[in-house]
């Protein structure tokens, strides 16, 4: 066990996939002698060669799209985008042609490959670097949608990723790279199942589902409700594509109650999804009506972020809500 | 010789230029007639299918035989090829049973892509042909990252990727030639310039004098050439793929070429260019590659007879067949989105059939002219 950072965990997976199988290359602007602009793929190159740990030129749809027949060769590619708000140029590659290939092609070419991107507000970086597209990502089939919350998720669930036969989506939320620390094995087998929810705090009177950086601030609010005398079950998604249902079913059956909670703007977003399938699968178990707690449907702001991002304030009112309807 | 120069073996009347024959055994130059002749047999069938509304939809390839199957010749069984629409010429010549193609077509059970996809819209993993996409120019990219993966294995194989006039005008033109360049990637960018992008000209597509000269911007060699003449192009592909083996990096390749059809069976290109396409037909690449084999004494008028008589049963029989064949099954709907059918799928093919069961009946609007 060694004590990290999310950036750190990204960084070990990284370097024990690659050790681990020669075929796992990195690819992307700045991944190179600069180690990525928030340092997840540091000293990689030292490590395993310009050959492995590609510097690209600027294109983030030739990045995705020369990964794409890396993977139809059998390389692992796990390119890099720097931000995610840089991502649309590779919309066409990521949703036409990564997505799709196993399935045009009737499963005779597949391109497995790992998409990595910092996503998410909290640093106060303006629309262009703070948005959380992941609901865009999450419309599309053929894609697995992957959403850590901790340094040992973001290992766990990246070592899973790039061992998996699917192409996926693998949104890191920057807010919280460098803090806080945590222990995560350092066992090279260790790996986090895709797939799979994780409940972070069990309560009896409410759920609330989460990912990425709002699972602390889900638990953070369940802190303040307690002081109010009402439980709280928070449900860190994970996976967002194939999604935990049955996590979700469970929980909601067991508390009757439900807030979602996301930062990305509210209209079509995922937790609109998941307020949908509770209400067709479990909404005999519903005691009160479900709240969404997410983004505001407007640009991401710069100055007024701190108001625009959810807070646990915030949620604790979605959650009187849903207690006192 | 610069770019801008037009690389040219035979001549209209079948002769050879002096000196730029390449050195192919007689067995190989009637092997790629054959196709050619196959290739444009094929078109002409499907084009009536569809105008039968036997089929949905077909993309003709007349007039740009030369252009497919002397690039082809040109490359190994080890080389990766990325086809775009317009090329039935790369499958034959690579040894694709032209009873996938048809199935294809048909989007019936025997397709290998499990009526998936329009017609046209072939992949055939087993001779390296990769999956064709309808967006233009995406594939650019994915033939540089392949070859990028063959250099970094160290491998014998290089790559191949057609598009068209219209395909150098989008994003993967651009990031794919770029990468390439920077990589030394060994892979042959083959643009098959018939001038014409649905219903634009190449004038409105570039300003460019060349498309050929746009490699030098790239960092790697553009040549042109005639893309009716099939040993030329052969020729310019051969050396090409010399280079990019050895080591010496990309090539862009213009074959110079003329759309006689239209686009596909859905467009009527007399409205944008008149009778223009008359103009190409005494250029016609089967017949000057006819004119070549005649004068060199390997081709008689009775072995084109039985030729197009043999290629024309053997088209018959796969069509009878490709239009008996049922369609594809339920669950290949739900199959290949993921290498495992994960539970929100697999809820959702069962709910299918429980509510509607599992007998449907083909599409009465199967053949719906796009």
């Amino acid at each position: 066990m060694s004590s990290i950072t999310m950036v750190q965990a990204v960084n070990d997976a990284l370097r024990e996939e690659m050790r681990g199988d020669d075929d796992v290359v990195v690819l992307g602007e700045d991944v190179g002698i600069n180690g990525g602009v928030f340092r997840c793929t540091a000293d990689l190159i030292d490590e395993f060669g310009e050959e492995r740990v590609i510097d690209t030129p600027l294109s983030e749809s030739g990045i995705i799209g020369a990964a794409v027949g890396m993977a139809l060769y059998g390389l692992k590619p796990v390119p890099e985008i720097q931000f995610s708000d840089f991502i649309w140029p590779a919309f066409d590659q990521i949703t036409s042609e990564m997505a799709k290939m196993r399935y045009r092609s009737g499963g005779q070419f597949t391109c497995p490959m790992v998409v990595r991107t910092p996503y998410g507000g909290g640093i106060r970086g303006g629309h262009y670097h703070s948005q959380s597209p992941e609901a865009y990502f999450t419309h599309t089939p053929g894609l697995v949608v992957v959403i850590p919350s901790d340094p040992y998720d973001a290992k766990g669930l990246l070592k899973a990723a790039i061992r998996c036969e699917d192409p996926v989506i693998f949104l890191e939320p920057k807010r919280i790279y460098r803090a806080p620390k945590m222990d995560v094995p350092d066992d090279d087998d260790y790996v986090v199942e895709i797939g799979k929810a994780a409940v972070r705090r069990e309560g009896t009177d409410f759920t609330i589902t989460a990912y990425g950086a709002m699972v602390a601030v889900a638990l953070e609010a369940c802190e303040k409700a307690a002081e109010q005398g009402w439980s709280g079950e928070v449900v860190d998604l994970r996976t967002l594509l194939p999604l935990d249902e049955d996590a979700i079913i469970q929980s909601v059956t067991k508390t009757g109650r439900l807030v979602t909670l996301q930062e990305a703007t509210k209209f079509c977003g995922f937790s609109s999804e998941i307020s949908a399938i509770v209400a067709e699968k479990a909404i005999d178990v519903l005691e009160a009506p479900v709240k969404r707690v997410s983004g505001f449907d407007v640009p991401f702001p710069y100055t007024l972020e701190h108001v625009y991002m959810p807070h646990a304030d915030r949620v604790l009112k979605a959650i009187e809500g849903v207690m006192t309807y | 010789m610069s770019s801008t120069d037009m690389l040219q073996v035979i001549s209209k009347n079948g002769k050879a230029k002096r000196g730029a024959e390449p050195n192919l055994p007689k067995k190989t130059l009637l092997a790629m007639y054959e196709a050619m002749m196959q290739t444009r047999l094929l078109d002409e069938r499907m084009i009536n299918l569809q105008r039968q509304g036997r089929i949905g939809f077909y993309v003709p390839s007349t007039g740009e035989e030369a252009a497919q199957v002397g690039s082809c010749m040109a490359l190994d069984d080890t080389d990766w090829l990325f086809p775009s629409y317009r090329v039935p010429g790369l499958f034959l010549m690579r040894g694709v049973d032209i009873q996938h193609l048809v199935a294809n077509c048909f989007g019936n059970e025997a397709d290998l892509c499990k009526g998936r996809q329009m017609p046209v819209h072939y992949a055939f993993a087993e001779h390296k042909l990769v999956s064709i996409s309808s967006p233009i120019g995406t594939h650019i990219i994915h033939a540089t990252g392949l070859a990028m993966a063959q250099k970094l294995k160290k491998d014998k194989g290089i790559s191949a990727v057609y598009f068209g006039d219209g395909g150098t005008s989008s994003n993967d033109f651009h990031s794919g030639l770029n990468f390439a360049g920077v990589a030394k990637a060994p892979v042959l960018f083959i643009c098959t310039n018939n001038q014409w992008a649905i219903s634009v000209p190449i004038e409105k597509q570039t300003a460019s004098e060349t498309i050929a000269i746009k490699g030098e911007a790239y960092g790697m060699p553009g040549v042109r050439v005639d893309g009716n003449d099939v040993l030329a192009v052969y020729d310019a592909c051969k050396k090409a793929a010399d280079r990019a083996r050895k080591g010496d990096g990309p090539t862009l390749i213009e074959l110079m070429t003329y759309r006689r059809g239209p686009h596909s069976s859905s467009d009527d290109p007399t409205r944008y260019r008149g009778n223009q396409a008359d103009e190409w037909l005494d250029r016609d690449p089967i017949l000057r590659f006819r004119k070549y084999l005649e004068v060199a004494d390997m081709w008689s008028e009775k072995q084109e007879t039985e030729l197009i008589e043999r290629l024309k049963a053997g088209i018959n029989a796969e069509v009878k067949k490709g239009e008996a064949a049922g369609q594809p099954s339920l669950e290949t709907m739900f199959t290949d989105v993921y290498a495992n059918v994960p539970p929100h799928l697999r809820e959702q093919y069962e709910n299918l059939v429980r509510d509607e069961g599992t007998g449907h009946e083909p599409d009465p609007d199967a053949a719906f002219p796009l």
